[in-house]
């Protein structure tokens, strides 16, 4: 395998897919927002239990490829315990990490990322990051108890799909 | 340039007559490249298909030795581009078989050929209460035109199902043709699942209930031989882009009845007679449909295109193309846990399928290390893929320069895909 792929596709990641933590409702829910991403079908429904200003609990349902679907679970875990202002800071980082110049990738590693880090290899695929974001997306939803439905469409530039014609949201 | 638009006419050449693949591959430049190392598997041919070093050239040779304006200039370089875009339009009349090069409307593309078809025909013919029919395989492009119009005229979109295989029910069809329905736009070839329609049926339908029709052709111009005055539509669509041509390039074929009646598309030059403040007159067919300088180097490309598909002949690319559909669904179907969507009986060479425990999304990544570059995704078709309860799927779609070789290194790639993930 090239080395490009087994840096995206890390041990940790390919766990994290087959076997997602957290992947359950959460009946006490606080929180609870749906992300779309409609070029690819992916659906992730996140969920969170807020405590004061402290994360108790956050969990996720849905379908992705392996890349989402790791994304949601190691998020789920990292954000455990976390306060909002944390929350927010940890994706700021994170979105960074997938989002930097990938000659420049190696300067974004932080240690607050934790394994989280084992994203750096989205960066060299552009078409990649929104599988990545859509649940930290729909988690900052879900922590502003919105109700509204997350699309990738609105959060990230869209340069995934040339043939796409019709715009999130259609009623098609 | 050539003069043999008729060769597919002839009588279907003997199967001992297979293509020289070799000479074909060697035609497309692209295809000696790598992609990671890899040497390049070009199986998205339904998205868009590379081009031969002819239609390259027919660019080349244009801008470097007689490009100038079209319809405008008495110069010479002006009369030369001219006949070179007129020529190509001659080209695309014998391709479709049309009656007349009046009929012969250069676009965009097809989805440009529907807008147009939908702009003009249809707000002139469609009401409050009347209905548009489309089918469940359609593209977007064949739904959302007319969604818009239905919205602006208070007209209801209705849609024929597909059944399990991919393939329009006609005895719903025949239903849901009613006193209502002002026009039938339909997909010839399938994009996402590469069912091919059984048109001139559904087409006598239509019309013994009064119904015009719009085929979608982007599918299938590249595959399978088109004879509108066969099939008997009243529009016809395709683009440059799919059949080895230059992108931005299309074609509308309509009657030159319902094309006269027709308000024009745009307005602007080379569409118009004369113009006053007061008045404007507008121009014959096809240049009516025409405003603005045109496309000119999509045109003669298109028109080397043809050309070229000419010179192998449609009935021989679709038996090289059968022949690698069989292939590659009986080594698909090898493939545990795979699921071919899209089994028609009538079939281009399009292999869409799941995986169980594999996105396609993950799919597409391994397979482009793997230098196979398909598409994967709803393949703007997301009525199709709710239908079959899949969120996207991964398509090879296949052209003349494919090979089962090719196929082969795509079933590795997918082994290897489900190594790592199921």
């Amino acid at each position: 395998m090239s080395s490009e792929l087994r840096e995206l596709y890390q041990e940790v990641i390919l766990d994290h897919s087959k076997r997602p933590r957290n992947f359950r409702e959460l009946p006490a829910a606080t929180g609870r927002a749906e992300g779309y991403n409609p070029l690819c079908g992916d659906r992730a429904t996140v969920y969170v239990e807020v405590e004061g200003d402290r994360v108790k609990d956050v969990s996720f349902k849905g379908a992705g490829c392996s890349i989402s679907t790791a994304s949601a679970s190691m998020m789920t875990e990292a954000l455990k315990g976390k306060t909002r202002s944390e929350a927010d800071a940890l994706f700021q980082r994170f979105h960074r990490l997938i989002t930097s110049d990938p000659s420049r990738a190696a300067d974004n590693s932080a240690p607050e990322l934790g394994k989280l880090a084992a994203f750096s290899g989205v960066c060299e695929f552009p078409v990649r990051v929104k599988c990545a974001s859509l649940p930290w997306h729909t988690l900052r939803s879900a922590l502003e108890g919105e109700t509204a439905r997350v699309t990738t469409e609105e959060t990230e530039a869209s340069r995934g799909d040339a043939e796409g014609k019709v715009r999130p949201g259609g009623a098609l | 340039m050539s003069t043999s638009p008729d060769v597919r006419r002839e009588p279907r050449p003997s199967s001992a007559v297979a293509i020289d693949i070799g000479a074909v591959r060697r035609d497309f430049p692209i295809l000696a490249r790598q992609v990671h190392g890899r040497p390049l598997v070009y199986l998205d041919n339904a998205a868009s298909s590379q081009k031969p070093r002819s239609v390259i050239q027919a660019e080349r040779s244009l801008y470097e030795e007689y490009y100038a304006n079209v319809h405008r200039g008495v110069h010479s370089l002006s009369q030369q581009s001219t006949d070179a875009y007129e020529a190509a339009r001659a080209k695309v009349q014998a391709f479709l078989n049309a009656a007349s090069t009046r009929e012969i409307i250069f676009t965009r593309g097809t989805t440009e050929a529907i807008n147009l078809v939908a702009s003009t025909f249809g707000r002139s013919k469609v009401g409050a209460g009347d209905e548009v029919l489309v089918s469940g395989l359609e593209h977007h492009s064949n739904i959302v035109p007319w969604q818009m119009l239905c919205e602006e005229k208070g007209a209801r979109l209705r849609s024929v199902p597909i059944n399990d295989d991919g393939e329009v029910v006609l005895e719903e069809l025949a239903r849901l043709l009613t006193p209502r329905t002002r026009i039938l736009g339909m997909a010839h070839v399938s994009n996402a699942l590469g069912t091919i329609n059984p048109v001139a049926q559904i087409v006598e339908m239509a019309h013994a209930r009064g119904v015009p029709v719009l085929l979608d052709g982007a599918q299938a111009a590249p595959h399978l031989a088109v004879d509108v005055q066969a099939i008997g539509c009243d529009f016809y669509a395709f683009s440059g882009h799919k059949i080895y041509g230059p992108s931005g390039i299309g074609v509308l074929y309509g009657k030159t009845s319902l094309l006269e009646e027709m308000p024009p598309y745009q307005g602007g030059g080379d569409m118009i007679l004369s113009v006053s403040f007061e008045k404007t007159t507008y121009n014959e067919l096809p240049y009516k449909f025409e405003a603005g300088t045109p496309n000119i180097a999509g045109v003669v490309g298109l028109g080397a295109a043809l050309d070229w598909v000419g010179g192998i002949g449609l009935d021989r690319i679709a038996a090289h193309e059968h022949e690698l559909l069989e292939y590659g669904t009986a080594r698909l179907r090898e493939v545990p846990g795979l699921r071919i969507i899209g089994t028609a009986r009538e079939k281009a060479a399009v292999l869409s399928f799941v995986i169980e425990g594999v996105h396609p999304h993950d799919m597409g990544t391994v397979l482009d290390y793997e230098g196979v570059a398909v598409r994967t995704g709803h393949h703007c078709a997301q009525p199709v893929m709710e239908r079959f309860g899949v969120p996207a799927t991964t398509r090879a779609s296949l052209a003349v320069y494919n090979t089962k070789a090719e196929i082969d290194v795509l079933v590795a790639g997918i082994e290897k895909a489900r190594e790592m993930f199921a």
